[in-house]
């Protein structure tokens, strides 16, 4: 980065002072061969910043992508001995734990999006758009559970829903989900509704139609996508779970962030990273498509 | 609309009633466990045996949270704002297409990724021995603190620039020209005129990181070995080994405590905000 900061001065000539701007001159007329390898160094400089950071952010994925092909890997061999799609086969076998797990940990999903979007979405209109009494301490209470460390919390939960006879169900899991993913529906709808030109609403009601249908017809059609982004979010913190279904889930509910924990712990990494590999796509898709979804206007009004 | 709306509170009570259930009763239950003796009286001696046992790893769990939060932090700033000043039309676009690729990647796959890409034979230090920068003698793993800081700060400085790039978007673009007009270098820019106009954003999105780092429980387990390690990885060890409630909800309260503190630094500062507007 340091490679570019010599470009700046010859933007800032005319305002200058003048004696300031002679010396400059003078200085860059006699020297056009320097700053030719300048520029030519400041190019290469960044060419090789870019190559470092995609080193860093893709080479453990590539790690992880080797191992899934890997049949035999192992010590003095800087790459995997034999390579195959045995694991894969293994992985996708109809009646294997792993579907088993992606179905559940779906389901699971899908079923946390629609108990958090149905709690999130009259909650965020609220305190974007109505008066409440104490509305930062309770936008501060939806950051809670984010808030607090969340492994203290699931180890009461986990207790609490035994006496209940709710740990090892999907219930108990989508509710931990949900209860998990509320911060991020909840701040995001808000800011959602927040966004909204107020006039649209009003020119609505002027025109005679009733708070309801202004709702159902202006605010909720433009703050949709900043839902959705909302429910991408929620869907992708329930896929990913791991730390309360670890407590909550156990035995019976295995989801797929399990199944790689206990194949990674137990020295199965190519199974691990198969599984870790299902769980990417999800991962990248939403990615590509989140800014479509979250815009900078409702970035900027997130925690307000 | 002097008087708090019915229907506002009507629309976010099953909000709150979910958060009650499920935050604020166990929350009850955890200080209760962590308070209480054995006997019924209110009492330090859980926090006392936590602090005999795991005092190295609270302080641990402090040093890797603060470090990764602050570099996080750096990283975020430096490519959000070579993302809204660069002047490199193809650097911006390679890094707007880069930067984001761990942003939903999930902790468990990020840790999944580190586990065999930092050890003493992954792929890092086998390209470093191949690119000839390393001897092979010379590679250690770096599964240890340093594999756990470097796994949060991969998983986190997307989040934090993708909240911090939209920010500086949506600023006012002609302070920004006023300021290069007049001279200023960019780095300058982006202190005095970018950073302040964007600092909630960034704030909020580092506490966010911050207390999400904090609660973490696969990194910790699959990438650093056992000792010394995060306070997380005490507490479930304490409930699956020893079934022990009390010193796992005596170490919890002391991650509240840590996590409490940073939620205080965001309050105060928007509540410093909200007078001045």
């Amino acid at each position: 980065m340091s490679g570019r900061l010599h470009l700046s001065p010859a933007n800032a000539e005319p305002l200058a002072g003048s004696g300031k701007s002679q010396a400059v001159s003078r200085k860059s007329g006699s020297s056009v061969a320097a700053a030719r390898v300048w520029a030519l160094g400041s190019t290469s400089l960044k060419i090789l910043g870019l190559a470092v950071f995609a080193f860093l952010l893709f080479g453990p994925l590539a790690n992880l992508a080797l191992w899934s092909v890997a049949e035999r890997w192992y010590t003095p061999f800087k790459l995997p001995v034999s390579y195959g799609m045995r694991y894969w086969e293994v992985v996708f076998r109809p009646t294997g734990d792993a579907m088993t797990s992606l179905m559940t940990s779906v389901a699971i999903a899908c079923l946390t999006v629609m108990v958090a979007l149905a709690i999130s979405v009259p909650a965020g209109y609220a305190l974007a758009r109505l008066k409440l009494p104490w509305r930062t301490a309770l936008m501060i209470l939806f950051l809670l559970p984010q808030a607090f460390p969340s492994v203290a919390i699931y180890i009461n939960v986990a207790r609490v829903f035994y006496s209940i006879g709710l740990t090892g169900t999907i219930t108990g899991v989508v509710l931990v989900h949900a209860a998990h993913g509320l911060v991020y529906s909840v701040w995001i709808a808000a800011a959602a509704f927040a966004a909204i030109d107020r006039d649209l609403e009003l020119a609505a009601r002027n025109i005679g139609a009733s708070p309801l249908r202004t709702f159902f017809t202006v605010t909720l059609p433009l703050a949709a996508p900043g839902i959705m982004a909302s429910a991408i979010f929620v869907f992708l913190e329930s896929l990913d779970e791991f730390t309360g279904t670890f407590f909550v889930g156990v035995p019976q509910v295995t989801t797929l962030p399990l199944l790689l924990y206990n194949a990674s712990m137990g020295g199965n990494y190519q199974i691990a990273s198969i599984t870790a590999l299902i769980l990417l796509v999800p991962s990248v898709v939403f990615m590509i498509v989140i800014e479509r979804f979250l815009k900078a206007d409702v970035l900027s009004k997130v925690g307000q | 609309m002097a008087r708090p709306s019915f229907f506002g509170l009507l629309l976010i009570a099953p909000a709150l009633a979910m958060i009650g259930a499920l935050f604020l009763y166990p929350l009850g239950f955890s200080l209760a466990a962590a308070f209480t003796e054995p006997g019924g009286g209110l009492s330090l001696m859980h926090f006392q045996k936590a602090y005999e046992l795991y005092s190295t790893d609270i302080l641990f769990t402090l040093f890797i949270v603060v470090v990764s939060t602050l570099l996080t932090g750096l990283f975020s700033i430096a490519i959000s704002g070579i993302l809204t000043l660069g002047e490199t039309p193809w650097l911006v676009a390679a890094l707007r297409a880069l930067y984001r690729w761990p942003l939903f990647i999930p902790f468990i796959v990020a840790a999944q990724c580190m586990r065999t890409f930092l050890a003493k034979n992954g792929l890092m230090n086998n390209t470093f021995v191949a690119l000839g920068v390393m001897e092979p003698i010379q590679a250690t793993s770096f599964l240890d603190w340093r594999g756990i800081i470097i796994t949060f700060v991969w998983k986190q400085v997307p989040f934090v620039t993708l909240m911090l790039a939209g920010a500086m978007a949506s600023i006012d673009r002609a302070t920004i020209e006023a300021g290069r007009n007049l001279g200023a270098s960019r780095v300058r820019v982006l202190i005095e005129l970018v950073l302040p106009q964007v600092a909630q954003t960034l704030l909020v999105g580092l506490v966010l990181s911050f207390v999400t780092m904090l609660s973490v429980l696969s990194v910790p387990m699959m990438v650093a070995g056992s000792q010394p390690t995060m306070l997380t990885v005490d507490m479930a060890f304490r409930i699956n080994s020893y079934g022990d409630y009390a010193t796992a909800n005596a170490l919890g309260v002391i991650s509240y405590a840590i996590a409490g503190t940073v939620a205080w630094i965001y309050l105060r500062h928007s509540v410093k905000r909200e007078v001045q507007a």
